[in-house]
């Protein structure tokens, strides 16, 4: 789960990360009198959206002017912003961060994040502040620092003092070696309490007054964990999500909504990836990536139904169901039930394999449905894009 | 011969009068696995199937002398369950349960590490020696005894391959799935290293995930050390970057773990890549040359 600037910022602040004075803004009014409140020489108004690339699509304005904050305000909210991360219809901006500037002396880059290899957190840490990390990873492979956390003992100074010092930070700025340290230990102790998945800090500014300070912040958080921290819950921006997606949520079943014209139900996250690989070989597009899980029964088949029918570009839709533990009779009972409830006026193809899958068959073919059976997965890839005017 | 498990493995299931504890351990056991204890804190003295239930691992290690756990244990006390067989002295560990936080795993893999213990897992479909046992959620029937070592990330996509193999008459000799999470126990080079040594295994297919770099760490594995010929398939051309598709631990971050990039490093590695699932058990008859 991915959570506003706003909201990791106010995290950082309660784990004794600096950050800038700020507030979510979300009118000219509220905007006026917080400008008030603030009284800086410089302010920052930042739209908050779940996207990087906010400052070059427009989404950040500085002003020295006070009276102009509500102005700017009103100017942000309900823009729709595009960056290379909303995709090409964009983000609408609803509320804003108005914080403080900064006089920036230094730009640093620090992140937080466990990896993969050795099941140990790992800070990443580099001098090219404010540049997207992967470019200075892609082009400046030695600016990257990397301190493994050993998480039986957890952050210690020697950790810190290993990255202040590869950073070259005690002759850049002497003055904000120990807060450095200090904050580095904080942002461990944030990313274990809070089931971070990942915490970002970039830029990490060094101020023209010898300050440390979080000009951006980005945390996102373990899903797995959330049932931990009903107060990370409560950050969930539900306007930052697919309709579609939340709905699918609801009813349980992992659904990610993609671009493509055929649509596909699957049990298991593996075999649904692969479904949507043999349909691109197959000669079409993906409509969407949807896992109906271990235990799919007749309900979950019925709202996988509805939700894929709900987007507007599909022209087909391909069950494909391994039979495991999920018995392949019970899908076809689901498909025959739902298909009586929702209107399908597309063509469908029904794959099944496994338990009891030769049962599952004789009841779709019994059934008087419009629908295609198959047994093997690339015939059933070909025939559905066949179905939709696409040649394999 | 076989890799990790056969008919003498003896089983403790944790979680065991849980409603998925319960089914897969009538079903382990109706295919033949030694399913000797299960646990339950505070329902010692029932009984599951048959199956005697203890109150703690290491009750359950003195009473039915069992080496091997099987875990059904719910994700938020996930962690605990597998630190508690690893003290008891439980060898091999299986965990099928789905949804752990990864930083209980981090803790656990931590803990485990320098002991002499395998770890197979978090939410994976657990591991099968065809006709021996059956250590997992994995449907028995679609398995044929042959001879080719299945190991894979996914579940289902799993079944599919062995399908396509007992279908084309080269059947299995031991199916590992290792699990869709980011932090896991054994990985590919564990389990491709004990193919290699396997006589019985003379082929063996991989199946990868988009998401880290695991398949780039067993390409480097396979082109020094193993000589059988591999197969592969990895899912997720298609996935767009920065989604979670399904696993946690298959997602596209920072333009990192694509499909893409572990095909080719495994090309690199003389490994045989197929881009379509449904060509796995062709390119094995293939590679073996039947």
């Amino acid at each position: 789960m991915n959570v506003h600037e706003f909201q990791a910022k106010q995290l950082f602040g309660q784990f004794g990360v600096p950050v800038p004075r700020g507030k979510e803004i979300t009118s000219p009014e509220a905007g006026a009198a917080w400008a008030a409140e603030l009284n800086t020489p410089v302010f920052v108004v930042k739209a908050q959206i779940h996207a990087g690339g906010r400052g070059k699509a427009g989404g950040v304005k500085i002003t020295k002017d006070k009276a102009a904050v509500p102005g700017l305000v009103k100017e942000l909210i309900g823009k729709t912003l595009v960056t290379h991360q909303t995709g090409p219809k964009g983000r609408e901006v609803r509320r804003l961060l108005i914080e403080e500037g900064a006089a920036i002396a230094k730009e640093l880059y620090v992140s937080l994040l466990v990896d993969r290899d050795s099941g140990w957190p790992v800070f990443i840490a580099s001098t090219e502040g404010g540049m997207e990390i992967e470019e200075v990873a892609a082009h400046k492979p030695e600016k990257i620092i990397r301190e493994a956390i050993d998480p039986a003992v957890g952050f210690q100074s020697y950790n810190g003092r290993n990255v202040a010092f590869a950073l070259g930070l005690p002759a850049m700025e002497p003055a904000v070696v120990t807060p450095f340290i200090q904050m580095l230990g904080n942002l461990y102790r944030l990313f274990m309490e809070k089931n971070a998945a990942m915490v970002e800090i970039n830029p990490l500014v060094i101020t023209s007054d010898k300050k440390l300070i979080a000009l951006d912040g980005k945390v996102s958080f373990d899903d797995n964990a959330l049932f931990r921290h009903a107060d990370v819950q409560q950050m969930r921006d539900l306007n930052e999500e697919d309709p579609l997606e939340i709905e699918a949520g609801e009813s349980n079943l992992n659904y990610i909504k993609l671009d493509g014209n055929i649509a596909c139900m699957v049990n298991g996250a593996g075999l649904a990836m692969a479904t949507m690989d043999v349909i691109k070989l197959a000669g079409s597009e993906p409509a969407n990536f949807l896992d109906v899980g271990g235990g799919a029964t007749k309900e979950t088949v019925a709202a996988g139904f509805r939700i894929l029918l709900k987007d507007p570009n599909v022209k087909g839709i391909f069950i494909n169901i391994f039979g495991g533990i999920v018995r392949c009779e019970r899908i076809a009972h689901g498909v025959i039930e739902a298909a009586k409830e929702v209107k399908i006026n597309v063509p469908l193809v029904v794959r099944l394999q496994g338990t009891n899958a030769d049962e599952g068959r004789k009841l779709l073919a019994e059934s008087g449905l419009k629908l295609e059976v198959a047994n093997d997965l690339w015939e059933a890839a070909q025939k559905i894009v066949k179905l939709t005017g696409k040649a394999a | 011969m076989s890799i990790l498990v056969n008919k003498n493995t003896r089983v403790v299931v944790q979680g065991i009068t849980g409603k998925e504890g319960s089914f897969h351990a009538a079903q382990c056991k109706a295919y033949g696995t030694q399913v000797v204890a299960g646990v339950t804190p505070g329902k010692a003295g029932q009984e599951v199937e048959g199956i005697p239930v203890f109150n703690t691992v290491r009750d359950a290690v003195k009473k039915a002398q069992c080496d091997t756990s099987l875990i059904f244990v719910p994700p938020p006390f996930c962690a605990d369950a597998i630190l508690e067989a690893a003290e008891a002295g439980i060898k091999l560990i299986i965990c099928i349960t789905e949804g752990i936080p990864v930083n209980d795993m981090v803790k656990v893999k931590r803990a485990l590490r320098g002991k002499d213990v395998r770890l197979i897992g978090p939410n994976c479909p657990g591991v099968i020696t065809v006709d021996e046992a059956k250590i997992g959620i994995m449907p028995g029937f679609i398995h044929k005894k042959g001879v080719v070592g299945v190991v894979s990330r996914s579940g289902t996509l799993t079944y599919e391959a062995v399908h396509q193999l007992t279908t084309m008459g080269l059947g299995e000799t031991t199916c590992v799935g290792i699990g869709g999470d980011p932090v896991n126990g054994t990985g590919f080079v564990d389990v491709l290293a004990l193919f290699e040594k396997d006589p019985e295994t003379q082929a063996i297919v991989m199946i990868g995930e988009i998401g880290g770099d695991a398949e780039e760490k067993a390409a480097e594995f396979i082109k020094k050390n193993v000589k059988k010929p591999v197969v592969s398939f990895i899912a997720g051309i298609t996935a767009p970057p920065g989604r979670r598709m399904g696993h946690a631990g298959a997602i596209i971050s920072g333009g990192k773990g694509t499909a893409t990039e572990k095909m080719k490093a495994l090309e690199a590695a003389g490994v045989r890549v197929v881009k379509n699932p449904a060509e796995i058990g062709n390119a094995v008859k293939v590679a073996l040359g039947r």
